[in-house]
């Protein structure tokens, strides 16, 4: 070999069966990722009304779900595995600018109406979570 | 020590082993200076050397060398019998078994990098375990897997093909030839 060698020169030392080699570790890494780092999501929706838990569903049942409080009806919908309060009477709108739940241990809160929404299920990724 | 002088008879091997050794130990050192992002994550260069010593002079000269450098290194840095020497030593142990069925591979199509890819993802395995059942036996920890495992590919691919341009004169060796 001389110094005047293209570039690319260290192509020529990767053998057919090390191109396999370097295509399997790639795939072995993202499904790995996928494995640990999606593993997280969660499965069931606990929504709380006045700190009593009104009602538990399942992520899986695409729905909207009407929850009084003592201003109003706040309304909770589930879609595609996600959760999200999408219409609240507390004045802020925090827990609706929250938007959209997915992962376990993730939580929505409307103070003022006293309605929250925690995602349990799968591996929490949050012990707690304070305010 | 007592008066009477002890002298190991050693063979031109043990020499070359030592030699080789040395050179490890000496990428070892020159990789410590390296600052890495997350601790853990280093390029592993002197596996470059097992690779070479692996394909010049088999499987048993590699473990020489291998373990050789994972000791001497430990005193080195003062780190024997440390933790860091045990991650060290599980690494280096499970690379050296993976290397042992991936050097039956045949040599036409696989070649120093696969050797290499495979004995870094044998080594953070390894690690990983050692961490898991020892050090932090938590759950947590798995979220850093494919972390490793990137730079397991990466370090691994960059180590192969530095070992395979090395050896890209072997059987062509003569005098005067230009590197």
């Amino acid at each position: 070999m001389n110094s005047h060698e293209p570039p690319a020169a260290f192509l020529r030392d990767l053998r057919p069966g090390d191109w396999l080699t370097l295509l399997a570790g790639g795939l072995c890494i993202i499904l790995l990722g996928n494995q640990v780092w999606n593993g997280g999501l969660a499965d069931t929706a606990v929504i709380r009304s006045g700190g009593k838990i009104f009602s538990t569903v399942p992520l899986s049942r695409d729905q909207h779900i009407g929850v009084p409080g003592p201003l109003g009806t706040s309304i909770i919908t589930i879609e595609k595995g996600k959760a999200r309060i999408s219409s609240d009477p507390s004045p802020r709108q925090y827990c609706v600018r929250q938007g959209w739940l997915e992962r376990s241990g993730e939580i929505a809160i409307c103070l003022p109406n006293e309605v929250s929404v925690e995602l349990t299920g799968g591996q929490k990724k949050y012990d707690s979570l304070n305010y | 020590m007592t008066a009477s002088t002890i002298k190991l008879s050693t063979t031109a091997e043990d020499h070359h082993l030592a030699r080789m050794a040395a050179v490890a130990l000496g990428l070892t050192v020159l990789e410590n200076a390296i600052p890495s992002p997350l601790p853990g994550v280093k390029p592993g260069l002197a596996n470059i050397i097992t690779l070479i010593v692996l394909a010049r002079f088999g499987w048993r000269a590699a473990v020489w060398v291998s373990l050789l450098r994972v000791v001497a290194g430990s005193l080195l840095f003062g780190n024997f019998l440390a933790p860091g020497f045990f991650l060290s030593l599980s690494g280096a142990l499970c690379s050296l078994t993976v290397l042992a069925l991936a050097m039956h591979l045949p040599h036409r199509l696989f070649g120093p990098v696969t050797h290499s890819v495979l004995a870094s993802f044998a080594h953070i395995t390894g690690q990983m375990t050692v961490v898991y059942l020892w050090l932090i036996p938590h759950s947590g920890i798995a979220y850093l897997i494919p972390i490793f495992a990137t730079a397991a590919l990466v370090f691994g691919t960059v180590n192969g093909l530095v070992a395979a341009r090395f050896m890209d004169n072997d059987g062509k060796q003569v005098s005067g030839s230009q590197s």
